[in-house]
């Protein structure tokens, strides 16, 4: 690990302060110490931010949930207000790392958490995302674990988030703060596909700070759920998962927000299953004809071609869970 | 691969055993050896951050004023510091232990103002104030605590290695009330490897504790 300076921001003014001089923020530090210590990040200050007063959940006048970006996972999971509205949200924390790093993690930091990909990680070995230009080791090496969707000549790397994928699904918006003032953006634009700037992962602004990540009112009732597939069954990255919320009225499917994890190169919402689904009756049959349409673009590398159809059945198994089969 | 080394090979601070023992003595010639490595241009206390620190610049530092099984530490630290090494290594606490140093193990667990963590994440500079519970803090005097008990009951290790971290992990599992099935425990008990296998038997004595509770 390299040497760092560490200051801790009494207040939010101190912090943007901090974060304009080039501070790295710090919240749960369970990515970025990690990180530090493999050298991948080489921060030269770290700004803690865990003082500052962004750890409510509350429900807004409109009706949308917000949760403030320094609640910890596991009290966003257990947060009643949570679990009624969007068990969706739950179960991807609650699927998500381990009970030990769900009590440090919070959600601003979960959803700027970096890839797993190995390569990325091992600073010997050539990453556009570590380092510009030097290339992708994963094109031609070991990639299972990558993405399918989302990916271009310079990165395939997977975003490892499963809270992400239920904030895509439910189209969050992230609440920021910075020297300007206040400003949203749109969950879909936060996070950026690679590109030719695989190095550039969220719309952040310099010394920008994430304050809370709010789910818009939608229609209600809305059953959700999350389904996630992976080598081992706990304490495991996704290799898919599947993020559906349905609103079912009169026995039609009135609204559908559905978005798959593990094989995009950012949390990727699923508008065509959707479309799908929207003023259709559940059954089985249009189950399995919605997730047909879950791998649309998939570019399949050497040694993850199976991610294509287990995408498309991991979404059809999670939308009968969800919805049913009346 | 970790480049980090402990900080302070020297005197141990209060709370830590003053006399020799295998452990000091190890880490004191471990000392040695990397400063003639280094040529012998750094010395003692400042070893640390030599490989990576510009010049003999002192890397940055902090101070820190914790509490650890109920008995209050000041102290100044390396940044870099993970608790896992301060208990270790500056606090002569060796029984919380050192896995994989990257939170994929969870033989590092202890408990931080009641939470589970794991300790190897945790930078100790963001920790002043704190209330730190370690393995060594569990027992009441030479009464150990019920799942310590339940642990060595049920013969639940063979190595032992990850056992301070899986009793932990069990205390935090226990308080946060998931213990209502084989099921449950094992999944929030994931967070803890155990390369020997012992698992029936570790959600047994979890259980079988959080039943008596």
């Amino acid at each position: 690990m390299h040497p760092f300076s560490f200051t801790k921001a009494a207040d939010t003014r101190s912090a943007l302060a901090a974060g304009q001089r080039g501070g790295r923020y710090i919240a749960g530090g369970t990515t970025l110490v990690d990180l530090m210590r493999e050298t991948v990040e080489r921060p030269e200050t770290l700004v803690d931010i865990s003082d500052l007063p962004l750890r409510d959940v509350t429900v807004t006048e409109r009706g949308g949930l917000r949760i403030g970006a320094l609640v910890r996972m596991a009290e966003a999971a257990a947060h009643p207000k949570v679990r009624t509205l969007h068990p969706v949200i739950s179960q991807a924390l609650e699927l998500s790392a381990s009970a030990q790093l769900r009590n440090m993690a919070t959600i601003g930091g979960n959803i700027m958490q970096r890839t797993r990909c190995t390569y990325f990680r091992d600073v010997t070995a050539a990453c556009n995302k570590r380092e510009p230009g030097s290339g992708c080791a994963a094109l031609e090496g070991f990639n299972r674990t990558h993405a399918i969707l989302g990916t271009s000549d310079d990165c395939v790397a997977t975003h490892p988030s499963d809270v992400a994928v239920a904030f895509a699904a439910l189209e969050a918006r992230v609440h920021l703060l910075g020297p300007d003032g206040e400003r949203s953006v749109a969950f879909a634009d936060f996070l950026l596909r690679p590109g030719s700037t695989p190095n550039r992962e969220q719309a952040l602004r310099k010394g920008e700070l994430i304050t809370a990540v709010e789910i818009p009112a939608l229609a209600r009732p809305l059953k959700s759920g999350y389904l996630k597939v992976r080598d081992r069954q706990s304490y495991e990255f996704a290799l898919t998962s599947a993020a559906v919320a349905l609103h079912i009225r009169a026995g039609v499917i009135r609204e559908a927000k559905v978005a798959a994890g593990g094989v995009g190169t950012v949390p990727w919402k699923l508008p065509a299953v959707e479309r799908h689904l929207i003023g259709e009756r559940p059954s089985k049959s249009l189950w399995t004809q919605a997730a047909e349409r879950a791998a649309d673009g998939a570019r399949p590398l050497e040694h993850n071609r199976f991610k294509t159809e287990l995408l498309k059945r991991t979404v059809e198994r999670q939308l009968r869970i969800v919805g049913g089969t009346a | 691969m970790s480049t980090e080394l402990p900080e302070s090979y020297g005197s141990p601070p209060d709370g830590a055993a003053s006399a020799p023992s295998r452990r000091t003595f190890i880490a004191t010639t471990t000392a040695v050896g990397s400063t003639v490595m280094a040529g012998g241009l750094v010395a003692g206390a400042s070893l640390s951050g030599a490989a990576e620190a510009s010049a003999a610049e002192a890397p940055p530092s902090g101070r820190v004023s914790l509490t650890v099984n109920g008995k209050r530490h000041a102290t100044v630290i390396d940044n870099r510091t993970s608790l896992l090494d301060l208990l270790r290594e500056h606090f002569g606490l060796p029984g919380t232990k050192k896995g994989c140093n990257a939170g994929a193990c969870g033989a590092c667990t202890v408990l931080v103002d009641g939470r589970r963590v794991n300790s190897c994440l945790t930078l100790a500079v963001r920790l002043d104030g704190a209330e730190v519970t370690t393995i060594e803090g569990l027992a009441d005097g030479d009464e150990l605590h019920p799942l310590q008990r339940a642990f060595v009951d049920l013969d639940a290790f063979q190595c032992g290695f990850c056992t301070p971290g899986q009793i932990m992990s069990g205390v935090g599992c226990i308080e946060e009330g998931h213990t209502g099935s084989h099921e449950e425990i094992r999944e929030w008990m994931s967070g803890n490897i155990c390369r020997c296998g012992c698992y029936v038997k570790i959600v047994r004595a979890v259980e079988q504790t959080a039943r008596g509770k």
